[in-house]
């Protein structure tokens, strides 16, 4: 399999704060890679690189490359909303719009003009709805606000929004922290779904959700890369011994 | 830091331990019980090996309840299915001892015609090698371990000449027929003793290296 996402030498300023120090990992395409590592170690500053929603903070500064399908998004011709389209991002809180279910779903294939007429935006918002395991508990109530939905299915809502779009990436940063056990074994099992089409980067600070969904395990510290192994054998026998410790929960 | 799962795996330890401890005394009661023709010491081993069952249900227990409380991870969770996975083995090796114990019952009903052949050496061999075993699992050392492993060939060795030496026993003096082959029982106790050792040396090496070397060809 190769790989879809491939990082070389990467370092991440916030103005004179490094966050992120010399990262290269490459990411498989259609698999689960779950990150891990302390509160404040750089995993959100991370996945917002894949897509460059760090552009926004006046402060932050790259070097190093980030090539997604051979391309360095990082090069000065690239189209940073089509980057975005591409790799799709869902969020810990879900922020679903103030709208109807419909719309928000609908938000995304409108504004990148994907529909040909109303039937095709239809057909899309129901297969994105269907992808995200949320069609059969709303499609009787589409047009009724998204608030109305529990947190779970505002997340899966979220996980929605992003499919409409046809994304290859997803990136998920906690995407199940808010969440009780039953709502976030759903959107578990949907990741491990999600794989078969999709390449997935998830964030978590639940080691057995990571140990669970992922098929490799990237540990970071203190804005370094410490290890990255199939999920399986950093679970039962990682190279690092700061990997052991932290997953033993050695150190806190 | 003290973890709260460390309590926990100190006691699972401490319980292997005293297993162990209890296993190797069977053996070596057992075989005391064979050469110094001492059969209330025999029926005191094959009345202990109750204890032994019950506390290889304890051990399991207490291996599911931490596995389902705390999840244990990388080398917590190897300790945890090495022990899970050496109780048993220990059990075994006690009923062996007990059914070792039951065959001097059988033979100190007859008269002694003959020494023990090498049955009280292959005895001393598995000993030593089980508590190095538990040894090496206490200090984690894969290197003893491999050595214990190899160890087993001794006892095999030993099998097969006692083998052999009973069989013409039993074709120059058939009225020891009987004996000899409660000698021989013995025998392949011990060398199934042999056995389980290495079973429990292959786990230690498991745990403190992370490769299964049972079914890997590179031994
Ligand atoms: N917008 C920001 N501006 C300045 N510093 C930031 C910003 N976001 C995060 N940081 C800092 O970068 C480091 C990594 O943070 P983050 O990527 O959020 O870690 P994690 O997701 O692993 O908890 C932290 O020291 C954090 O304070
Ligand atoms: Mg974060």
């Amino acid at each position: 399999m190769g790989s879809k996402i491939n990082i070389k030498n990467l370092n991440f300023f916030y103005g004179a704060d490094q966050a992120l120090f010399d990262i290269s990992l490459k990411i498989p395409e259609r698999q689960v890679m779950a990150f891990i590592g302390p509160s404040g170690c750089g995993k959100s500053t991370f996945l917002r690189v894949l897509n460059r929603m760090n552009d926004t903070i006046p402060i932050a500064k790259v070097s190093g490359t980030v090539k997604i399908d051979g391309k360095d998004i990082y090069a000065p011709k690239t189209d940073v909303v089509a980057l975005r389209r591409k790799v799709g991002m869902v969020f810990q809180k879900s922020n679903p719009f103030p709208k109807t279910i419909f719309e928000n779903v609908a938000y995304g294939i409108r504004i990148n003009r994907m529909h040909k007429d109303k039937t095709d935006l239809e057909e899309r918002v129901e297969k994105a709805l269907k992808d995200s395991a949320l069609w059969d508990e709303v499609k009787d109530r589409l047009n009724t606000s998204a608030f109305g939905l529990s947190g779970g299915q505002q997340q899966r809502l979220c996980i929605a929004r992003a499919l409409a779009v046809q994304p290859e990436v997803i990136l998920m940063d906690e995407p199940a922290s808010a969440l009780d056990p039953i709502a976030t074994q759903k959107i578990e099992e949907l990741v491990v779904e999600l794989k078969e089409h999709y390449t997935i980067a998830i964030v978590t600070h639940n080691m057995q959700q990571a140990a669970r969904v992922s098929d490799r395990t990237a540990f970071f510290m203190l804005g370094k890369l410490i290890e990255v192994n199939p999920t399986e054998r950093m679970f039962t026998h990682p190279d690092e011994k700061l990997t052991e410790d932290y997953i033993t929960g050695r150190f806190g | 830091m003290e973890r709260l799962i460390d309590e926990q795996l100190g006691i699972l330890r401490d319980k292997l331990l005293l297993l162990g401890g209890t296993t190797e005394s069977a053996l070596r009661n057992a075989m005391q019980a064979l050469t110094g023709r001492d059969s209330k010491l025999a029926k005191k081993v094959v009345k202990d090996d109750k204890i032994v069952n019950k506390m290889e249900l304890e051990i399991d227990r207490l291996c599911i309840e931490i596995i389902a409380r705390y999840q244990p991870a990388a080398y917590d969770l190897r300790f945890v299915i090495s022990v899970a996975k050496i109780t048993p083995v220990l059990e075994r090796i006690a009923d062996h001892a007990a059914n070792i114990a039951e065959a001097a019952l059988v033979l100190n009903n007859e008269p002694q015609h003959r020494e023990f052949v090498d049955l009280p050496f292959m005895a001393e061999v598995a000993g030593e090698m089980l508590s190095d075993s538990l040894n090496a699992f206490t200090t984690e050392d894969g290197e003893l371990s491999r050595q214990v492993i190899k160890r087993d060939k001794e006892i095999d060795r030993a099998y097969d000449k006692v083998f052999g030496e009973l069989i013409e026993m039993m074709i120059e003096h058939p009225a020891l027929t009987n004996g000899a082959a409660h000698l021989l029982f013995v025998a392949k106790h011990l060398e199934r003793i042999g056995d389980y050792v290495k079973d429990i040396c292959e786990l230690n090496v498991y745990l403190t290296e992370a490769s299964f070397i049972k079914h890997s060809k590179k031994k």
